[in-house]
């Protein structure tokens, strides 16, 4: 890997080096070295689509890395990973794609994961974004998550796009049956004339599941961005959906969520709130000696830490 | 020391006429000095502290620190002349700790103990308190403490505080008598406390009367006290007050 591609890995994953435990990483559309331990198998797809990742039931305390960093300028891929997860796990998985792109053309990376959790598992997935270089063509990604939790398992899901991805439309759908548990944590920040577009759909099958979207984003300059949330309570569950929106410049953030109680039983609350950085946190900061600008940027630090 | 010259306020009320909060209010606050400021409710003791600190621009007047004209400075700059601020409702932020807000006050990465003491010197256990969100989790009562555990950590020549007393429990306000006592008594800080509390007035070097926007008296504690608590109706402080 070169140093552009080291620089990306780092970004998405926080890897300095080779990560312990299981990886593959996947550089300009090949996977470039993976690693296997003895309860945690990847496999590539037959059809070259994606990869195959295999977690034998019992596992804990383990972790999978799958980063994926493009720094060809035009190269557009379709990733498809299935995660097989089975009961009693506790494992974390890191994912991640970071795009550099110097040229004119458009990098794009579409991945579609596929999580298919056992029963009384705990699964901490984490997954970064991250744009750089100064081309003109755009960087693109469009990651999809689909989740089938098992029994009383739990799935913890942060999603953090911070800079430089030009357009993303992220969509994550989830099925919950008994007792299963998911909270999602996105922070998204747009700037420039970027584009994000979020949607969450989850299906609280089982009864006594619950689940919590949060998700904090900041858009600034000319960028748009669009939260979409449906939750289907279906069984005695609990859901809650929460979408806090700082706009600064000329941005524009819309939300739209929607709850549908389909059980007598189920609890959904949707909360949503949207505006410019309150003027007396930034008197207040300015009070402790802070200028307006070192005020914003910490106010904008916190909120999306 | 601090000079208030000629100082006005007026705000455009809904049919646009001109409101003045604040009239021809002039005041001189010496070194060293612990000053409450009373008076009725819409007296313009709130828009005299933010006058202070910048938060408000007069209409006109002066505001002279230590020598320096700041009447046109904005809230940074006299934050660093030494002038801190407490809020009457302490703002509310989401994902900045209270370890942040206090590291952010001190103006360093001032080490944990630090923060520590601050806290406890509010009577918050440090332990339950330096990792959590400055958000709505925390009571008014909760906040209001780190509010004033921020102006410590400042450690500013001048701190001016919009009725510290709100939203504060009875518990509480006993040690916060004791917090502004300390503060006075072992660093040679002055103190400016915008207040309605007997027991804040007591403790103060000198008060102000501030009513229907201007100074109806100024003086000793002992020469003002008495006359206040003999009751609003008859105080002629606050009846000078009425149209």
């Amino acid at each position: 890997m070169d140093q552009i591609q080291k620089n990306l890995l780092e970004q998405v994953a926080g890897l300095h080096e080779m990560p312990a435990g299981a990886y593959n990483i996947r550089a300009n559309g090949q996977s470039v070295n993976r690693s296997t331990t003895a309860n945690i198998d990847i496999v590539s797809k037959e059809d070259g689509s994606g990869i195959d990742i295999r977690i034998r039931s019992g596992t804990r305390k383990e972790s999978v890395h799958i980063p994926v960093v493009l720094s060809q300028s035009g190269l557009t891929e379709l990733v498809s990973n299935d995660f097989y997860v089975g009961d009693d796990c506790d494992v974390t998985i890191v994912a991640g794609c970071g795009i550099h792109n110097s040229g004119d053309s458009d990098s794009r990376h579409d991945g579609v994961h596929s999580f298919y959790i056992g029963k009384n598992s705990h699964v901490k997935y984490v997954e970064k974004h991250y744009g750089s270089g100064d081309g003109k063509g755009g960087r693109i990604m469009n990651p999809e998550t689909l989740v089938e939790l098992g029994e009383n398992s739990f799935l913890e899901m942060e999603t953090v796009q911070i800079r430089g991805v030009d357009s993303t439309r992220r969509t994550t759908s989830a099925r919950l049956a008994n007792g299963a548990r998911l909270v999602v944590t996105e922070k998204l920040m747009t700037h420039g004339s970027q584009t994000a577009e979020t949607s969450f759909h989850v299906d609280l099958d089982g009864a006594d599941s619950s689940a919590n979207i949060i998700s904090r984003s900041v858009a600034r300059d000319d960028s748009r961005q669009i939260f979409y949330s449906k939750i289907n309570g279906k069984n005695r569950c609990k859901g809650h959906s929460e979408c806090d929106g700082i706009i600064m410049d000329r941005a524009k953030i819309s939300a739209i969520p929607e709850i549908t109680a389909d059980h007598l039983d189920a609890e959904l609350i949707h909360e949503a709130a949207i505006g410019k950085i309150a003027g007396d946190q930034i008197i207040k900061l300015m009070t402790l000696g802070l200028s307006e600008t070192e005020a914003e940027a910490q106010i904008v630090n916190g909120f999306l830490k | 020391m601090l000079e208030l010259q000629d100082l006005c306020f007026q705000v455009s009320d809904d049919a646009d006429k001109q409101k003045e909060i604040i009239r021809d209010v002039n005041l001189t606050f010496q070194d060293h000095a612990f000053i409450a400021i009373t008076g009725p409710n819409g007296g313009g003791k709130s828009t005299l502290a933010k006058l202070i600190m910048g938060i408000e621009q007069p209409t006109s007047g002066r505001i002279v620190y230590n020598g320096t004209d700041i009447t046109k400075m904005n809230i940074t700059e006299r934050a660093k002349l030494g002038i801190s601020f407490a809020f009457q409702q302490p703002v509310r932020f989401k994902g900045i700790k209270v370890r942040d807000l206090i590291r952010l006050a001190a103006g360093t990465d001032i080490p944990f103990s630090s923060i520590c003491d601050y806290l406890s010197r509010v009577g918050l256990c440090a332990r339950d308190y330096v990792n959590r969100d400055v958000d709505a989790s925390l009571s008014g009562g909760e906040l209001k403490r780190i509010e004033i555990a921020t102006i410590i950590a400042r450690g500013t020549p001048l701190s001016v505080f919009d009725e510290p007393e709100a939203g504060i429990d009875l518990w509480s306000f006993s040690n916060l008598i004791q917090v502004f006592e300390k503060m006075h008594r072992e660093s040679d800080r002055s103190l400016i406390i915008i207040s309605h509390q007997e027991r804040i007035l007591n403790i103060a070097d000198e008060i102000v009367v501030l009513s229907g926007g201007n100074v109806q008296a100024r003086g000793r504690r002992k020469d003002i006290l008495p006359e206040l608590l003999e009751g609003t109706q008859s105080c002629k402080f606050y009846a000078a007050a009425q149209p």
